[in-house]
């Protein structure tokens, strides 16, 4: 069952984001889970990203076809909403196929205790250019073209680029 | 919980018959069928399921009704960057929406309407397409319309600020699922209410023509402030059962942190006094102004027309 198991997730594990599509579910950290169970149905956890993530559908949709293509008969999968999703469970590899992608990779998530702070000035990040590697950039607006990224504008290259940003 | 039940690839006779799994979805909604699928959703000890579910409602509608608001700026705000931040900010709250309705309906199916036989509207769809205005418990705040720029900046201030003090108690919620919802509602909160308090700062010290109308608009939403935190029954009873937060014990939390943005803006917060209800009751009663009828008219029309659509 144990090997039955290591497959199942092995197979979950190949599936992409529709979104970043250069980044598999397991790299992002949204595939939280992956467990068969004595009639051999497999049952695998996912975690929205930001609550109002339209792509939850067709992650799992995904993960049906791609473990049924396999020859997982039964497959259900469910939500996992805690703990909520940082961006510190992208994994390196993920982080590094960002980067390929043109896509600046986040920092590390802020860690809370007491109030959130507000904070009226810009946020301050150490980006690097993902084209040029500069790292005199300009961040043109904290919401970018999906939830996850703000928009940057690198000043040595000029090019516009996406950065995922920490939370 | 969704059960997802699927056949081998020998069985299908077609490339395509694998595409319907399942796939029975309605046309107007979002096709995960449930948002809470495999979520534990067993009501905790000592608490009465019909508030919880209620509860729900209330902070799913104002979650609801001002993503709805949000929503009517796209395509219409004043650059591209700022049409998409309000967008995504729209986003989050619709999220945050469906979990916590979906949360109601689970609690207590008696809150979701009655649809026709065979309609496939999921509950969470059902409470937010198929309720009329007076089934709605969101606060006065949310619904009114958005008027220009500095109001739409300056409601979105009052409501991150309160809301995101209520979620960050919230989050330590013996429901799991109010739980976890506000613990990442928490995380986008926090940066919806710097982007308004950004902005209510540059509006505030912009030009003469910018800071007259954000004074104005700070004018005319004080007086749906109070309510915010005036304690409902409902909200009374499920902070004793320790599900919910009473918004009273947040009154001076929030107060300070807007009264940091008015300070840093500049701006003397007017004396006004809150926006009466009905012999007592207000929008947490489900009496609202006329602004939230025409916002559900337009938001549930193609719905209510086609309860059985199907794609």
């Amino acid at each position: 069952m144990a090997a039955v198991a290591t497959r199942a997730r092995a197979v979950a594990e190949t599936v992409t984001d529709p979104e970043l599509p250069m980044l598999t579910l397991a790299d992002l950290g949204v595939l939280r889970e992956v467990s068969v169970d004595e009639d051999g149905g497999v049952e695998v956890a996912i975690t929205p990203t930001y609550s109002g993530c339209p792509a939850m559908a067709t992650m799992r949709d995904d993960l049906v076809h791609r473990l049924q293509d396999a020859g997982f008969d039964d497959v259900r999968v469910r939500v996992a909403l805690h703990p909520a999703w940082t961006t510190d469970w992208i994994s390196e590899r993920g982080r590094a196929a960002l980067a390929e992608a043109g896509i600046s990779a986040p920092g590390t998530a802020p860690v809370r205790s007491g109030p959130v702070p507000l904070t009226l000035g810009p946020v301050r990040r150490d980006v690097t250019c993902p084209r040029c590697g500069s790292t005199e950039v300009d961040l043109t607006s904290e919401f970018g073209s999906t939830a996850c990224k703000a928009l940057y504008r690198c000043r040595a290259c000029l090019e516009p680029f996406d950065h995922v940003k920490e939370i | 919980m969704t059960e997802i039940h699927t056949h081998a690839p020998d069985d299908h006779e077609s490339a395509y018959d694998g595409l319907l799994v399942n796939d029975a979805h309605w046309a107007f909604g979002t096709d995960f069928e449930d948002p809470l699928a495999g979520v534990d959703t067993t009501v905790p000890d000592g608490v009465d399921a019909p508030a919880l579910a209620t509860y729900c409602l209330m902070l799913g509608d104002d979650a609801l009704v001002l993503s709805q608001r949000l929503s009517e700026w796209c395509s219409r705000a004043p650059d591209l960057e700022e049409d998409i931040a309000l967008a995504n900010i729209s986003l989050d709250l619709l999220g945050q929406a469906r979990l916590l309705l979906a949360r109601a309906a689970a609690a207590d199916p008696s809150v979701v309407p009655a649809l026709p036989e065979g309609s496939p509207v999921p509950a969470e769809d059902a409470l937010a397409f198929f309720r009329e205005a007076d089934g709605f418990r969101n606060v006065r705040l949310v619904e009114v319309p958005n008027g220009d720029f500095a109001e739409t900046v300056a409601r979105l201030l009052l409501f991150s600020t309160w809301r995101l003090a209520l979620f960050e108690r919230l989050a330590r919620s013996r429901d799991a699922v109010l739980a976890a919802v506000a613990a990442k509602g928490v995380k986008e909160l926090s940066y919806h209410r710097d982007f308004a308090a950004r902005w209510f700062v540059t509006l505030a010290g912009g030009t003469e023509e910018s800071r007259r109308r954000l004074l104005a608009a700070v004018d005319g939403l004080m007086p749906l402030w109070p309510e915010l935190f005036a304690t409902h029954d409902v909200e009374r009873e499920v902070a004793g059962a320790t599900v919910g937060v009473d918004p009273a014990e947040v009154a001076g939390e929030a107060d300070a942190v807007l009264d940091q943005v008015l300070a840093i803006a500049r701006v003397q917060r007017p004396e006004r006094p809150a926006l009466a209800g009905i012999r007592g009751r207000t929008g947490r009663d489900g009496l609202h102004t006329e602004a939230l009828s025409r916002l559900l008219a337009e938001m549930q029309v193609v719905a209510r027309a086609h309860p059985r659509g199907r794609w």
